[in-house]
């Protein structure tokens, strides 16, 4: 097929030999991810986020903005909320990291079952980012006001906005953390 | 012919026998092979049927269109459950592949998925309700008028007898499936799935973290990649420093496509890595020898001037006239002229555009968030040289799109680079790449002129539409030689001659010219009307007050109004089908909600209204804002009243697309997308600042007018009235007339 020609000359224009991984800016790295000591081969400066969706294949955390602006890809670290697209792989040596797949053994955080209750994604995309800093909220601030609400999750974006709900969603979680399902359930979705 | 094909054109349905007692139906296209299969001649398993049935019970349900955030996910199964009469412990809801023979058409956009499959959903499920009740009849030699059911169950209450669905199965694929058109469907009394709250199917997953959208798709040995195009828009890659990539750690191949291939103009350099940061940080050292082209020449800073120097001028078209407007306003008791202009804006979805695809013996498989699956599959055969059977296309969740997976650029590109390499391969795009290689809202630019009597009643409207053109398409062989300038509409960028105030203003006209433009245009989340609606309801709101008159009552006068008749001339177009007492209806609604004239405000707050149709829908708003000493602006409040139909399907998906439309309105008031030398200048959030929570309104109030028609869609309609109901009420608060935006450029920015 003639018009494919240009592509099989640009395959053999491919000489050198294909690095392998890892490379040798990489090094072992280990930390705690969701409860389990990890060690990752990688390059020390790969941001966290690629380490996890790439290197681990644990997809939760999302991509945005890679420039640590819109939160999608927001976990804990030791603790506290960080942009995991701006925290490179040294800075977690020997911390611990919990990402959304992590917050709890099966959905049961009250934030997570105060979103589904409330129905609060919608895309869902940046949904994962916003309940890590949401929970990483409440462990500072039990009982966060709106005001307290409106300044720890200003710097995550939702274009579906669905910020009244993240809101409400909040306050739920605190006011019934351990409220059953009310909302009709299905057997399951694929 | 169109490759989809529309499901109310299908009658026919296909009922199948599954292994160990189960039932599934499908539709079916071709009435000719329900005679040739004849009954016991079962066609080979479907999995992608719309219901099967497990002899345990366990309902299937498929939803045939894409998830972009919109609810369909959860609607379509909703209506095909509620004629079924399920039980919603028992269902299993599966996202469809792409198969237009299958399941008709799949798209995403335009509000549609309602008005489309609000019949033939439901008579799906109908008809597999009745061929339960046929085989129960059968069974228990009772007559079928005699069965009913109960959720997942069978009953026969005159000699207490009944059984689920899953038991029923088997005899059931032994029955003659009815046509759709004969199904008879519930009163709408007995909805136990329509009109009640159901939340989102894959919230499970989303708040876990599950993969679930397109970027989370991890195939055994797949990579990453980025796609580098020209920054300015349309142009070629010539060459670039490919062996320098290659050698960067972690590259596996670097190459130029060039143009022409894929169909289009999709020139550019792949970039493949083990890790997308490895594509992505390779990027920064790419250096490539462009072909700029001639979108090189366009800047949005020239736009503007040109626009005012054209608008005295004669026309170039005039797309509506009714009576005769220059006597009319010479005639007026008052003017009012005035220009408007709205900028260009990018969709800039949370997950940016991105596809994966394995490309093996001549066949290709892919995973694509895309709004448009169906047109994609041609386009890409035929950059691939193989055929349109040869591709299997998987529709996974997007996160967002706005209008932007309308255009499969970066699906074609991802096809293309998977057979180049044959592995596995993610293309994802930066955010940058989205914001730079955006399918725009185009910008436009309006002038106007209003006349009112003494009375202060609206008696002639002019506009000058002037907006932009692509080059037309050569002429047909043949064709004599066209007369005027070679132009046709750039997409999107078009104004329909019945759009409201249409046909209710005697004297009325609208005309538009066109400036040449190599930006790349096209739909934006309620296309034309998210631009539209704040010129007109603006200028009408200048026109209330120029005339004395209350801002909702004057709307209320024009409404109240005899239209000129349909079809005037123009025909067709978003106002074509609108009815002035649905309208009026929701206006009067949101009015008595927000207690408008009769709430005393505090200085420097103040209520605006607008009103917009679109997409079938009514919407009527009322914004209180506040705008302090330094410009800064609030959103206190918003009230909302639409009228989408009898019924709103799903209550909390609905109030969560109102919510959507209102906050994505709102970001639409402090953004623009501007070009220099064909180049986008944004680049990220920082350039592009979408609204954040703590400027988002902390309540959103939503009320319906449930009138007496078929439900519609609700991706769009409710945005457009938000953008002119806020710069309205910034007039009220403080005297200050927007008649351009983004607010940045007047001074204004979120409080």
């Amino acid at each position: 097929m003639g018009q494919w020609q240009w592509a099989n000359e640009a395959m053999q224009r491919l000489s050198s030999p294909v690095p392998q991984f890892p490379y040798n800016s990489a090094m072992p790295t280990t930390f705690t991810l969701n409860g389990k000591s990890t060690t990752v081969d990688a390059p020390t400066d790969m941001p966290l986020l690629w380490v996890l969706r790439d290197v681990l294949n644990l997809s939760g955390a999302k991509y945005g903005c890679g420039t640590g602006q819109c939160g999608a890809c927001t976990v804990h670290l030791r603790g506290r909320a960080v942009r995991s697209c701006q925290t490179p792989l040294a800075n977690v040596a020997g911390a611990a990291v919990v990402t959304i797949e992590g917050l709890s053994p099966d959905g049961s955080h009250p934030l997570q079952k105060a979103w589904e209750r409330l129905d609060v994604p919608e895309c869902g995309y940046c949904q994962a980012g916003q309940i890590m800093a949401a929970a990483a909220l409440l462990s500072t601030r039990p009982k966060p006001t709106d005001a307290e609400i409106d300044a720890a999750m200003n710097t995550n974006l939702c274009r579906c906005g669905t910020y009244i709900r993240i809101r409400q969603g909040i306050h739920e979680a605190v006011r019934t953390p351990g409220a059953a399902d009310a909302a009709p359930s299905m057997k399951d979705a694929k | 012919m169109s490759p989809t094909i529309t499901l109310d054109r299908r009658d026919f349905l296909r009922v199948t026998a599954l292994a160990g007692g189960g039932f599934m139906l499908a539709t079916y296209l071709e009435p000719l092979d329900v005679f040739a299969q004849g009954r016991g001649n079962a066609p080979p398993l479907e999995p992608n049927a719309f219901i099967s049935i497990d002899a345990s019970g366990i309902v299937t349900i498929t939803a045939k269109n894409p998830e972009i955030g919109q609810g369909v996910k959860v609607m379509l199964p909703m209506l095909i459950a509620e004629e079924l009469d399920a039980d919603w412990k028992d269902v299993v809801i599966v996202q469809g592949d792409l198969n237009p023979a299958k399941y008709g058409n799949q798209s995403a956009g335009g509000s549609t998925a309602t008005p489309n499959n609000w019949m033939p959903m439901r008579q799906i499920g109908g008809a597999a309700r009745h061929m339960l009740i046929a085989a129960a009849a059968e069974q228990w030699g009772v007559p079928a008028s005699e069965i009913t059911t109960t959720p997942g169950r069978v009953v026969h209450a005159a000699s207490n007898r009944s059984a689920g669905y899953g038991q029923l199965a088997a005899a059931a694929a032994r029955m003659t499936p009815p046509p759709l058109a004969s199904v008879v469907l519930k009163d709408a009394k007995n909805y136990r799935f329509i009109g009640k709250p159901m939340p989102g199917v894959d919230n499970h997953k989303i708040v876990t973290g599950q993969p679930l959208f397109g970027s989370d798709v991890r195939l055994p040995g797949m990579l990453h990649g980025v796609y580098q195009r020209c920054p300015v828009i349309g142009g070629k890659a010539i060459s670039a420093n490919l062996d320098a990539i290659k050698a960067l750690p972690g590259i596996r191949h670097a190459f130029i496509i060039p143009d022409g291939v894929g169909g289009g103009s999709m020139s550019g350099v792949a970039i493949v890595a083990d890790s997308w940061w490895y594509a992505e940080s390779a990027r920064k050292q790419l250096k490539v020898v462009w072909d700029e082209g001639k979108t090189a020449g366009d800047s949005t800073a020239g736009f503007a001037a040109k626009a005012a120097a054209m608008a005295p001028m004669a026309p170039h078209s005039t797309t509506r006239t009714d009576g005769d407007v220059d006597a009319a306003l010479a005639g007026a008791a008052r003017t009012v002229e005035a220009a408007y202009a709205y900028p260009f804006l990018a969709h800039a979805p949370m997950e940016p555009p991105n596809a994966t695809a394995v490309f093996k013996d001549g066949t290709l498989e892919m995973w694509a968030g895309t709004q448009q699956p169906g047109g994609v599959v041609n386009t890409i055969a035929t950059a691939l040289g193989i055929t349109a059977a040869d591709i299997t296309v998987h529709l996974p969740r997007m996160g967002g799109s706005f209008g932007r997976r309308l255009y499969n650029d970066y699906v074609i590109e991802t096809a293309v680079i998977a057979k180049t390499i044959g592995v596995p391969v993610q293309i994802r795009w930066s955010r940058e790449d989205e914001m730079k290689q955006e399918v725009f809202r185009p910008a436009g630019y309006h002038h106007l002129k209003g006349g009112l009597d003494a009375s202060g009643s609206l008696v002639a409207w002019r506009n000058h539409f002037i907006s932009f053109s692509n080059e037309a398409p050569p002429p047909a062989a043949g064709a004599p030689a066209q007369q005027g300038p070679a132009v046709r509409p750039a997409p999107s960028s078009t104004l329909s001659a019945t759009e409201f105030p249409a046909r209710f203003v005697p004297n009325f006209a609208t005309h538009a010219s066109m400036m040449p433009l190599g930006v790349t245009t096209g739909a934006h989340r309620a296309p034309g009307s998210c631009a539209i609606s704040f010129v007109m309801q603006s200028f009408m709101d200048e026109l209330a007050h120029a005339g004395g008159k209350d801002p909702v009552q004057f709307r209320l006068d024009l409404l109240a109004r005899t239209p000129i008749a349909l079809p005037q001339q123009g025909g067709g177009g978003g106002g074509g089908g609108f009815s002035a007492e649905r309208m009026t209806g929701v206006l009067k609604l949101v009015a008595e909600k927000s207690e408008w004239g009769k709430r005393t405000l505090p200085k420097g707050t103040a209520m605006g209204v607008a009103f917009h149709f679109s997409h079938s829908g009514y919407f009527a708003e009322v914004a209180e804002v506040s705008v302090d000493a330094n410009k800064r602006i609030k959103v206190n409040k918003v009230w909302v009243a639409g009228d989408i139909g009898r019924h709103i399907i799903n209550p909390l998906n609905a109030e969560s697309q109102v919510h959507s439309g209102i906050i994505d309105g709102l970001s639409q008031l402090m953004l623009e997308i501007t070009v220099d030398g064909g180049k986008v200048v944004q680049s990220n959030f920082d350039t592009y600042p979408v609204l954040r929570m703590r400027q988002a309104p902390p309540v959103i109030e939503t009320h319906w007018v449930l009138s007496d028609n078929n439900p519609t869609g609700l991706g769009e309609p409710a945005l457009p009235p938000i953008i002119p109901a806020v710069t309205n009420a910034i007039f009220t608060a403080t005297g200050t007339r927007v008649r351009s935006l983004p607010l940045t450029k007047h001074g204004f920015s979120w409080r």
